[in-house]
């Protein structure tokens, strides 16, 4: 297991843990009431740790390295995924993953930003951060899925849409502009979920449904912390300030009405328990679908519009 | 040396209080070129210079008079006010910063929009404000587009948004961003009620505008050599550490990729906006 800095008490009382089970085992002597006293301790450390994060370890936690990412929530929820390549226009960007699966008999597109669980594959994945070619397989996807009358679950997890010189040749702004434009008429049932990081247009670019879920220990907002450290504060050294400031933890989405719910994650985070986790989020999606299925299509994209078109403070003089 | 001709006293003798300087305002100097030019003289070129066309930024105020016939227009929505409604504080409190822009800028947030006539089409203009924090877009932005779509529709106008923005309010955090799913959301209204909307890109277009309704005109218009991108040239040079190209996200380079429909020079703006109106009209 690994640990996060802010975990370190955690990460001790594992190492004591680990060298009593050592020393009972040479000894011979008894320690099971011991390990279960250590077990009890850890568990009470965690959750006191864990009712206190700031905004920034939540950062953090969604960012840990043994957190999952959108293709193992897909093989754990569903059987039969058919992971559906290319943009049909210029590659097939590995940032973005999507395909048919079925969840509980039931065929559902799923599409989502990927990282890479190792070095050699983060570089691959480009660290989930997708090119225009990306948001364009998305939206190819979606279509797709939107003719044959199949629900849309896009999971989010990304640091943002890959800011390269021939991202911008291909046109990221209009990609991920025209990924919220269709999404809004999707006539699917569509659910977003952010798994992860949630970070600015690159999220946004598959962020468009009809209910808009967040994972625990996941954030989402116009910038990460460090950028907007470095933008705000001329330097990399206030994003726990910046993380603060900013409001991005599920708890404040939900608060504000940007989100329209949040779900638990297993003690510790997601990366503690994936087959939990991944238990916990394929029930929700269930609810949700059955929840949508019951409104007509037009009511559905009514209501789409309504909801964001509500988002904003101002005053009227 | 005839001693009349020389020089006793060393120095400057004038004090600074005494000095005859050009009062502030009667003289511009082009960032470009750095031709100098009457303020007068730039306002008949529409704020472009005279000898290397360089347009310079101007404001909502600018554009009406440029684009309204005799300058006669409604201005909507002008009782909307930002407000700092999640205390965010950088540097400086986002309450103190927005009423430092409103006394600075004599605006009250970072769009203005008009209704009026182009050589007689009606037509609706949004335009930003650069002068307000950087043209950014925070929900005030977000809702007077939302209500000029509304505007549009009852009234069965064509719709232009002028963009000169860095892209989203980062002090108005997440509601920012959601300006960019709001503003996109309500455009397809716009698209269903088949109604024309025009996108003019003029210097800068970046960040969370370009990636909403910047990029979705029916027709994508943008002014000569204007910078227009997803992320800004800086953030492209240090992710790929390398010079970027001449021209770069320049207007030009966007039409050269397909992304604009054409590029206007300031000066025939209204002339081809107005034919182009006509043309949807007939």
């Amino acid at each position: 297991m690994q640990f996060l800095d802010f975990e370190k008490p955690i990460a001790d009382l594992y190492d004591q843990l680990e060298k009593l089970k050592e020393n009972g085992a040479k000894s011979g002597v008894d320690v099971t009431a011991t390990v279960k006293e250590y077990e009890q301790k850890i568990s009470t450390t965690r959750q006191e740790l864990y009712d206190h994060l700031t905004s920034y370890q939540k950062v953090l936690l969604s960012r840990h390295p043994d957190r999952p990412y959108t293709l193992a929530y897909i093989e754990k929820m569903c059987t039969n995924f058919v992971e559906l390549h290319g943009d049909r226009n210029v590659k097939d960007d590995k940032a973005m993953v999507g395909g048919f699966a079925e969840l509980d008999g039931e065929t559902v597109m799923f599409i989502g930003q990927q990282k890479g669980i190792n070095t050699k594959m983060r570089q691959i994945r480009n660290f989930g951060m997708a090119n225009p070619e990306g948001y364009r397989k998305a939206l190819r996807l979606m279509k797709l899925a939107e003719k044959f009358n199949k629900p849309i679950v896009t999971l989010i997890d990304t640091p943002g849409a890959y800011p390269g010189l021939e991202a911008e040749e291909r046109g990221q702004g209009e990609a991920i502009a025209r990924n919220i434009f269709e999404m809004v008429k999707l006539r699917v049932p569509v659910i977003c979920v952010i798994i992860g990081e949630g970070a600015s247009g690159g999220a946004l670019g598959i962020g468009i449904g009809d209910r808009i879920l967040m994972l625990e220990n996941s954030w989402y907002t116009v910038i990460s912390p460090e950028n907007c450290s470095t933008i705000l504060w001329r330097s990399w050294n206030f994003k726990e300030k910046a993380a603060e400031e900013l409001k991005l933890t599920s708890d404040h989405m939900s608060r504000f009405g940007l989100v329209d719910g949040v779900i638990k994650e297993p003690l510790g985070g997601a990366h503690v328990n994936p087959d939990e986790m991944a238990v916990i989020l394929k029930q929700k999606i269930k609810e949700t679908l059955a929840e949508l299925k019951k409104i007509d299509a037009d009511t559905r994209i009514e209501q789409r519009i309504d909801k964001f078109s509500n988002m904003g403070f101002f005053e009227e003089r | 040396m005839s001693s009349w001709f020389k020089r006793i006293k060393q120095g400057i003798q004038t004090s600074t209080s005494e000095k005859k300087e050009a009062p502030d305002g009667l003289w511009h100097k082009c960032p470009n070129c750095k031709k100098t030019s009457t303020v007068r003289d730039l306002k008949e070129h529409y704020y472009v210079c005279d000898k290397c066309n360089y347009h310079n930024r101007i404001n909502s105020a600018e554009y009406f008079e440029i684009l309204f016939d005799n300058n006669e227009f409604e201005e909507l929505f002008s009782n909307i006010y930002p407000k700092d409604f999640l205390g965010f504080k950088d540097l400086k409190p986002y309450g103190a910063r927005l009423i430092d822009a409103q006394k600075k800028s004599g605006l009250k947030d970072a769009m203005r929009v008009g209704a009026g006539k182009v050589e007689g089409n009606d037509l609706v203009v949004a335009c930003m404000d650069f002068a307000f924090i950087g043209g950014s877009m925070g929900s005030v932005v977000g809702e007077k587009i939302a209500r000029s779509i509304d505007h549009c529709i009852a009234h069965k106008m064509p719709l232009m948004i002028i963009s000169k923005s860095g892209g989203a309010r980062m002090m108005e955090s997440a509601f920012s961003l959601m300006q960019m799913a709001k503003t996109s959301a309500k455009l397809t209204q716009l698209a269903d009620a088949k109604l024309p909307y025009i996108s003019l890109m003029t210097d800068p277009t970046t960040g969370g505008v370009t990636a909403s309704f910047a990029m979705l005109g029916d027709l994508n218009i943008a002014e000569p050599k204007a910078l227009i991108g997803f992320a800004g040239p800086r953030v492209i040079k240090e992710t790929i550490k390398k010079d970027l190209p001449e021209g770069f996200q320049s207007a030009e380079f966007l039409l050269e990729h397909g992304f604009l429909d054409l590029i206007i020079d300031r000066k025939e703006m209204k002339t081809r906006l107005a034919t182009l109106l006509e043309l949807f009209k007939k």
